[in-house]
């Protein structure tokens, strides 16, 4: 079974909800996205989202853009990150999806992308830019590797687009819970509430929400009326701060403590 | 290039679901897909609504100075000997470009989807300039995102732009140009959709705007198209224009497309040279890749990073292109060359020389290629330039040039 299936599971069980928790993948180095997975591991992420930097980030935010170019800077290629995939399957079973623009899946080939990625130990996909509507490609290779196709609802999504999301969508459904991009903003509209409500009507699968959850707060009240909750800007800016600093994934473990321990 | 059949039905393209064969389409973050749905509905009634095409038409001819002439460049063609060559003049437009056409439309579009705030992205600032004008036509907010760079190299347009009332908002990200304004344009669109519109300045984004800016620019090639036969009795043996993303070659080419006799070339920037890695010929040199919400060519690495375009000529500036244009090369309907920075300027020079005219560099592409062209064909033939600008935002670079000459 999947990674992601089966950590829902689990979750569903113990009657959790999940922390995911988005790092860019070579930022600042990929020696150290390979220690930040194994200390947010320790530290109560029940899923991680690896980041492929991208040129042109056009749904994310000041944050990410100026860790996705860093990482560029730094060399990072898709190659080297499933190398470090691979290196972290040696010693952790925690649950993996890469989250990348489209154009470096489909420069390679979709089935290739996939094959490749779930070759090294990813179990999810998530493409901003690639709606259910352009992906028949790439579910069958997912579907044929085992690998979650995870698509998003957005609080613009129209209500016939609700349902065939929802179906297309495997490992879980990711609900951006404000239009716009990824980043901290002053508030999460209280709409998203009938939104998530709208959505659990036709669909029996985990949502989970994301986009601008950046407190212990915000993670106790998105993770209340949903399946789980992804962190990634905030994070991200906490690797900034410590950036240089030995003990930096250490010390974003910590940071990451706080906000999982708000579920 | 004029013998392989097309299989192509007529107005099949794109498709229901906004593809040209596998090409376009509409790769954006869900958030979007509404507002695109709900978009392409609004333009589909508007182009049978006998009032939208009346205001559009209106306003082509009293406020942008249309028809524009088909000039029959007598001089230039004694020059070129073996080619008759005639320029569709777009360059006589107000604001100086074919661009104005566009977003007449667009603008005309957006007051009756009721948005108040346009937004736009701009490299050269000559669709920047085109979409303040139409805002300031219409008393609507603008706001257009220019990168950093270009903000520095095309100044005179930034104070256009602000004069118009419009906000400039240079962008510090990635390259500081086109694709990264682009990028910025997107973000903002995603954030404000409720009541922004996005009105992009060439045949590139997702579906429908590729169609969509064709259908408002496709009045150049119908034109022509009549104008020619006219004059002529005959249809051209040759359509040339310029392409960056494409929308003046589109306009024109489109006409003619079921004109098999007429022969398309669209004309990329090969800026230093196709082999040095510093150019804008998406088509020529790159692979079919997915940027700004379409799969068409593109400029990128082994990795899928997209690669930086270069090009004297600002509007070319841009590592995609038209997906319809992609299409057309991958049919076989049109064919596709570039011309370097250099043999640009010798362009620009060629038609101020023998015509009085001072061509936009962009349009400059075009009408390099035509000497090449000329040593080509057999016996005398007829062909049409979309001269789609006018040369005067481009002084301050060419003073650098003539300058440099002169050392």
């Amino acid at each position: 079974m999947n990674r992601i299936d089966l950590k829902f599971q689990q979750l569903r069980k113990a009657g959790k909800k999940a922390f995911i928790a988005y790092i860019t993948a070579g930022y600042p180095s990929l020696e150290a996205t390979e220690a930040l997975v194994l200390a947010l591991e320790e530290s109560g992420a029940d899923i991680i989202e690896l980041g492929i930097p991208f040129s042109d980030p056009m749904a994310d935010g000041p944050t990410i853009q100026e860790a996705s170019f860093k990482a560029l800077e730094n060399g990072t290629t898709v190659r080297k990150i499933l190398d470090m995939v691979r290196a972290i399957r040696r010693v952790s079973n925690i649950p993996l999806a890469l989250m990348t623009y489209y154009n470096p899946v489909f420069h390679v080939g979709d089935a290739h992308f996939v094959e490749a990625a779930a070759a090294a130990g990813i179990d999810g996909l998530i493409i901003p830019d690639l709606p259910p509507d352009e992906a028949k490609e790439l579910r069958a290779a997912c579907l044929a590797h085992d690998v979650a196709n995870i698509f998003f609802l957005s609080p613009t999504t129209t209500a016939a687009r609700i349902a065939p999301i929802a179906k297309a969508s495997t490992g879980f459904i990711y609900f951006v819970s404000v239009a716009g991009v990824t980043g901290s903003r002053k508030s999460i509209p209280a709409e998203i509430a009938r939104d998530i409500r709208a959505a659990k009507k036709v669909t029996d699968k985990p949502v989970c929400i994301g986009f601008g959850v950046s407190t212990p707060e915000e993670v106790k009240a998105m993770a209340n009326i949903s399946d789980g909750v992804i962190v990634g800007s905030a994070i991200i800016k906490e690797i900034t701060k410590h950036s240089g600093q030995k003990d930096m994934p250490a010390r974003v473990a910590a940071f990451v403590q706080k906000l999982s321990s708000a579920l | 290039m004029r013998k392989k059949r097309l299989s192509v039905k007529k107005n099949k393209f794109p498709d229901k679901t906004g593809h040209y064969g596998d090409l376009g389409g509409r790769f954006v973050p869900e958030t979007l897909m509404a507002i695109l749905i709900d978009l392409e509905q609004e333009l589909k009634n508007a182009l049978k609504d006998p009032a939208f095409k009346k205001e559009f038409r209106y306003y082509l001819k009293d406020f942008a100075n249309r028809p524009t002439s088909l000039y029959y460049a007598e001089r230039l063609s004694r020059e070129l000997k073996t080619l008759k060559v005639y320029l569709k003049r777009e360059d006589l437009l107000h604001t100086g470009a074919h661009k104005i056409n566009n977003t007449l439309g667009q603008i005309i579009l957006a007051r009756r989807m009721k948005k108040t705030r346009i937004i736009a992205e701009t490299g050269a600032g000559q669709h920047g300039v085109a979409t303040a004008t139409v805002c300031a036509l219409f008393g609507l907010k603008c706001v257009v995102y220019m990168g950093a760079e270009d903000v520095k190299r095309q100044a005179l347009n930034v104070v256009r732009m602000r004069l118009l009332g419009a906000e400039v908002v240079p962008v510090q990200s990635g390259t500081k140009t086109l694709k990264d304004a682009m990028n910025e344009a997107i973000r903002d669109w995603v954030t404000n959709v409720k009541d922004t519109y996005y009105l992009i300045g060439t045949v590139a984004g997702p579906h429908p705007y590729p169609m969509m800016v064709r259908e408002f620019q496709k009045i150049i090639g119908q034109e022509a198209r009549q104008q020619f036969l006219k004059k002529e009795k005959k249809l051209p043996d040759y359509v040339l224009a310029c392409v960056g993303g494409g929308s003046n070659a589109m306009g024109i080419f489109y006409p003619f497309f079921y004109d098999a006799s007429v022969s398309l070339i669209g004309v990329e920037a090969a800026g230093h040279g196709l082999d040095t890695g510093a150019h804008s010929a998406a088509i020529c040199k790159g692979a079919a890749g997915v940027l700004h919400g379409c799969k068409s060519a593109l400029l990128q690495n082994a990795d899928g990073q997209v690669q930086n375009a270069h090009s004297i000529a600002a509007g070319l500036d841009y590592p995609g292109v038209g997906p319809e244009h992609y299409y057309y090369k991958k049919i076989g309907r049109a064919d596709y060359v570039a011309i370097t920075d250099k043999e640009a300027i010798g362009g620009l020079k060629l038609l101020s020389r023998t015509e009085g005219i001072i061509p936009a560099l962009e349009s400059s592409h075009a009408l390099a290629y035509l000497p090449k062209l000329a040593r080509q064909v057999k016996g005398k033939k007829t062909v049409i330039v979309c001269l789609s600008g006018r040369g005067d935002k481009d002084m301050g670079t060419i003073q650098e040039v003539l300058d440099h000459e002169s050392h």
